[in-house]
């Protein structure tokens, strides 16, 4: 459930009707140009001001197998995935017989009609699309037939559920911005096939789409888009990156928006560099080099890339080197599942890397924060002179989802604490890169370039002294790593604090983070229906603030949530809070599939039971 | 003169670019390697600030420190310091930068991204100091060992050695030359034309180790080099055109190079005629070297007209870390349109 969406505007239909209230999942080949159809429906129903949320669940693969696109509509505002389909549209004959079987009861099937295969189901409507006949009779040029099929559906569905093709044609005019005239002959076949599905088809399912109210403020993006635009924002200037799903949408998102949005304004020169580098190895090292010469560095990686880079996060860690990375998570271990979704990389990124290495993690739940994020983790590198690691997903990375606009960043971009020349002669302390002046751990640092003669230091991932100095002394090992670990100390209550969503009387707490949050939300709304009353931490960054601690100790039990077999989240919350173990209880599950509200309740409630 | 009160043009002295006392071991190759680049940069009148060091991790990547304390520096990983340096350099493009690898360093972990390094022509001198052997971990082969060495502990060498130089010209280095630490004025030379190149300047610099790979029979040895060095060339190094006056190059045939920024080198002609434009030539010579046991020295390769990295960029003049914040953000306007976009 999306904030202030809302359930007031649900519509109360007949129990027979279903309107804006169902999940439908189109089936199609890879490769076959089925995400412009799907994402245009998706569009038109947006547009029809209706919530809806669209999961692509895709093969690691170019073109030929079976991919799926899921759209979930609601007029109360949940878009966490859903296990079953209520209308599916068949394209692909090689999953035809086992994607059938996901209907429910009731459910619609809309399927090409040259698929020459039995339905053996009797409890649902089924409606023959004669997707080739109608591409034959379009006059359509061959090399675009098997592309204008997927319109086909779009204008059958459109006419049989009530989507107006006014909206469907606005979705393909967005769709295809620059090329209008791509977007009218697709529009011929959408037109063409819902005049054919008008005259043929005779209605006997009982689901409908209806206009609502625009959804004002909100928009239809992806995280890693969101991600690039919040890091142009933050005044990124370097990105060292290698391409890897699900995260190489974000580095490519930077190269189409940073030219247009960061070129000086008198030179037209820019003010960024991007640079793929030739592996992941070295996309961290550019980063580290970057963020050490003094300029806004950031990369993005997927898991593997993550367990690549971990010395040199490792060693930025040490030596105090500013920069973010993005991980957008997808399922490992190993190559694991590429082009699917998890929170499995959490312990790997809190401690990633060797010896007593800790990092900063910020977890954005939504797109919307995936661009706060994207901004602000900058000035915390900043602030406190580490690398920050922001935790996605596949989910929330790559899918479209309704989210509230991008709001512009509410303070200035900070820098932290920097020395130029003119501020090294005014400063009256003794400097050291790692000395400690004011107390809170975080030294000044000098920038190459800088001509004062105080100015240069050396940095080295070896051990060193306030002062950049070599050094193999116990005592200097023992000060510097304990200074740093106050800094992380105060990072706690500065990093984003958690967010909540509590109803009144709840004595069990539901503590999660990052795009389960839909889910969870969902979840906590049929439970308290069942009369579980549950109050939800949504965790948004590690170290922890303590707010997280007198959560669980306002609740009897904490149900931790999240997407991956170990219960990650809740293996560092006993962690460090081992005089609270008894109150954790760890939900944990994944299959490479977005979590559902269905799997929440279930399992929380026989939980409960017991 | 400058010379004469002991100042270079830029009112610095010697001492202004010196560093802290090495540690590595007495006779070191890589401490004649430090004072050569000391050297270099003070005859050519560069201003430590304006010069950024990097290095890996071994012997070599230790020396940075014992050379230009005036200078920022960075000891990164393991064969990873081509990555470090190519950002790093983007905060500041002005800036000389200058890593020093050694032969494990480069050849063995960090053979890709050297490769990769020369692939975009980052403007930087890689100094390889090339012993042919591990020297903080006691003596194991590295990848340039050659084939039948024989170390304390560790046998035979079975494989063929990977020749630095000769990879530098297949991966399309614009700056390839190799030097000997026992030939001090030629690797100065070398430097001062690396240092004036815009590109990578690949310096593959033989610098025996003393301790673990010096007997006078083997390639990386002190004595091997001084029975056996060949020269291409004798190489002088003039900043700018204009005072090309050498009374040494009067006699016998020259070659001169003009590098980018105008410093020309002057190549004396030795026993045979080699154009180091020339790349079939270069890898000719290399192939010939290799099979005949000769260490060639001098500058192997150049094309001062190979695009930099930089020159992709588009970058603004400034250097990028003194850019304002405020110029970083775009306006709110432009991310209302954005929103709209999205709507």
């Amino acid at each position: 459930m999306i904030d202030d969406l809302g359930s007031e505007k649900a519509h109360k239909s007949p129990q027979s009707q279903k309107i804006n209230d169902f999940c439908m999942t189109i089936c199609t080949v890879n490769g076959s140009g089925s995400a412009t159809a799907n994402i245009t429906l998706l569009r038109a129903m947006f547009h029809m001001g209706i919530p809806v949320s669209g999961k692509n669940i895709f093969p690691s693969n170019i073109k030929g197998l079976p991919t799926w696109f899921s759209i979930r509509l609601s007029d109360e505002g949940y878009l966490g995935r859903v296990a079953h389909d209520d209308i599916i549209v068949q394209m692909n004959p090689a999953t035809f017989q086992e994607d059938i079987n996901y209907d429910i009861p009731g459910g619609v099937i809309f399927y090409a009609d040259h698929i020459d295969l039995p339905i053996q189901r009797d409890d649902v409507v089924v409606y023959p699309m004669p997707v080739k006949d109608l591409i034959k009779a379009a006059d359509i040029p061959r090399n675009l037939r098997d592309y204008m099929e997927n319109m086909v559906y779009v204008g059958v569905v459109s006419q049989m559920l009530g989507i107006g093709l006014e909206y469907i044609n606005k979705a393909l005019l967005q769709q295809f911005e620059q090329k209008p005239s791509v977007a009218e002959s697709n529009f011929a076949v959408v037109k063409m096939a819902a005049d054919w599905a008008k005259d043929n088809l005779e209605k006997k399912d009982r689901y409908w789409v209806e206009e609502r109210e625009p959804l004002e403020g909100y928009m239809l993006a992806d995280g890693n888009t969101a991600a690039a635009l919040g890091a142009i924002y933050g005044g990124f200037q370097f990105c060292g990156w290698y391409p890897i799903t699900p995260a190489t949408s974000l580095a490519e998102s930077l190269g189409i928006y940073a030219p247009k949005l960061r070129k000086d304004p008198e030179t037209g020169k820019n003010n960024f560099a991007i640079v793929q580098a030739e592996d992941e190895l070295a996309a961290i090292g550019m980063a580290v080099g970057a963020g050490w010469g003094g300029i806004r560095a950031m990369s993005s990686t997927s898991g593997p890339g993550i367990s690549l880079m971990t010395e040199y996060m490792s060693l930025a860690y040490y030596a105090e080197v500013p920069l973010v990375l993005w991980d957008v998570q997808r399922v490992g271990p190993s190559t694991g599942l590429p082009t699917r979704t998890g929170q499995g990389d959490l312990n790997l990124t809190y401690y990633l890397g060797h010896g007593d290495t800790q990092q900063l993690v910020i977890i954005p739940s939504s797109v919307n924060e995936c661009f706060e994020f994207g901004w602000k983790a900058f000035d915390y590198a900043d602030e406190f002179q580490t690398p920050v690691i922001v935790l996605s997903d596949l989910d929330l990375g790559m899918n479209l989802w309704i989210t509230k606009k991008f709001d512009y960043p509410d303070k200035p971009i900070d820098r932290g604490k920097i020395l130029w020349e003119e501020d090294l002669e005014k400063f009256e302390s003794d400097w050291g890169r790692y000395l400690d002046v004011d107390g809170d751990g975080i030294p000044y640092r000098t920038l190459m370039g800088n001509k004062h003669k105080k100015a240069p230091y050396f940095t080295r991932g070896t051990g060193h002294d306030e002062f950049g100095n070599y050094s193999e002394a116990p005592d200097v090992w023992l000060r510097v790593m304990d200074r740093i670990k106050l800094k992380f100390d105060n990072a706690r209550e500065k990093l984003p604090k958690p967010v909540y969503r509590n109803i009144e009387g709840a004595k069990i707490g539901l503590i999660g983070m990052g795009s389960t949050e839909p889910a969870i939300m969902e979840a906590q709304d049929i439970l308290n229906k069942m009369g579980i009353t549950t109050d939800f931490m949504r965790v948004r960054a590690l170290p922890f603030s303590q707010d997280v601690r007198k959560f669980i100790q306002a609740h009897d039990r904490n149900y931790v949530l999240e997407l991956n077999r170990d219960g990650q989240l809740h293996q560092i919350l006993v962690t460090e809070y081992c005089d609270l173990t008894d109150r954790l209880v760890s939900l944990s599950y994944m299959d490479g599939l977005p979590l559902t509200a269905k799997w929440i309740v279930e399992s929380l409630s026989e939980k409960e039971e017991k | 003169m400058a010379e004469q009160d002991n100042t270079n043009a830029i009112g610095l002295t010697r001492a202004d670019y010196k560093g802290e006392r090495s540690t590595l071991c007495p006779g070191c190759g890589h401490n004649t390697i430090s004072a050569q680049i000391l050297y270099a940069c003070y005859e050519m009148d560069i201003h430590p600030s304006n010069i950024v060091k990097f290095s890996g991790i071994g012997c070599s990547s230790k020396s940075p420190t014992y050379f230009l304390s005036q200078s920022f520096g960075f000891n990164g990983l393991h064969g990873r310091m081509p990555s470090l340096a190519l950002g790093a350099a983007f905060a500041d493009t002005s800036m000389k930068v200058l890593g020093v690898s050694g032969d494990g360093d480069t050849a063995s972990i960090g053979l890709g991204q050297f490769k990769h390094l020369i692939r975009r022509n980052l403007p930087m001198v890689y100094i390889v100091e090339n012993n042919g052997v591990y020297g903080l971990t006691k003596g194991q082969f590295s990848a340039t060992a050659e084939k039948g060495l024989e170390l304390k502990y560790q046998g035979v060498n079975p494989f063929l050695p990977i020749d630095i130089a000769k990879e530098a010209l297949i991966g399309n280095a614009s700056f390839v030359a190799r030097s000997f630490a026992g030939d001090p004025q030629q690797v100065r030379s070398l430097l001062k034309a690396a240092l004036s190149h815009r590109g990578t300047s690949v310096l593959d610099i033989i610098s025996p180790c003393v301790s673990f790979n010096n007997r006078e029979d083997t390639l990386h040895s002190y004595q091997w080099g001084r029975q056996h060095e060949a020269p291409l060339h004798d190489i002088a190094f003039v900043p700018t055109r204009k005072s090309i006056i050498l009374d040494e190059f009067k006699e016998g045939e020259t070659k001169e190079v003009t590098l980018h920024d105008g410093s020309v080198v002057v190549l004396k002609k030795l026993e045979k005629d080699y154009d180091p434009t020339d790349k079939y030539q270069a890898l000719q010579m290399l192939e010939e070297a290799e099979r005949n046991r000769w260490l060639i020295t001098g500058l192997i390769y150049v094309d001062p007209g190979q695009p930099a990295l930089y020159d992709y960029m588009n970058l603004v003049e400034e250097p990028l870390n003194r850019v304002p914040a405020e110029k970083l953000r775009p306006s709110a306007e432009a991310l209302q349109k954005i929103n709209q976009s999205m709507g």
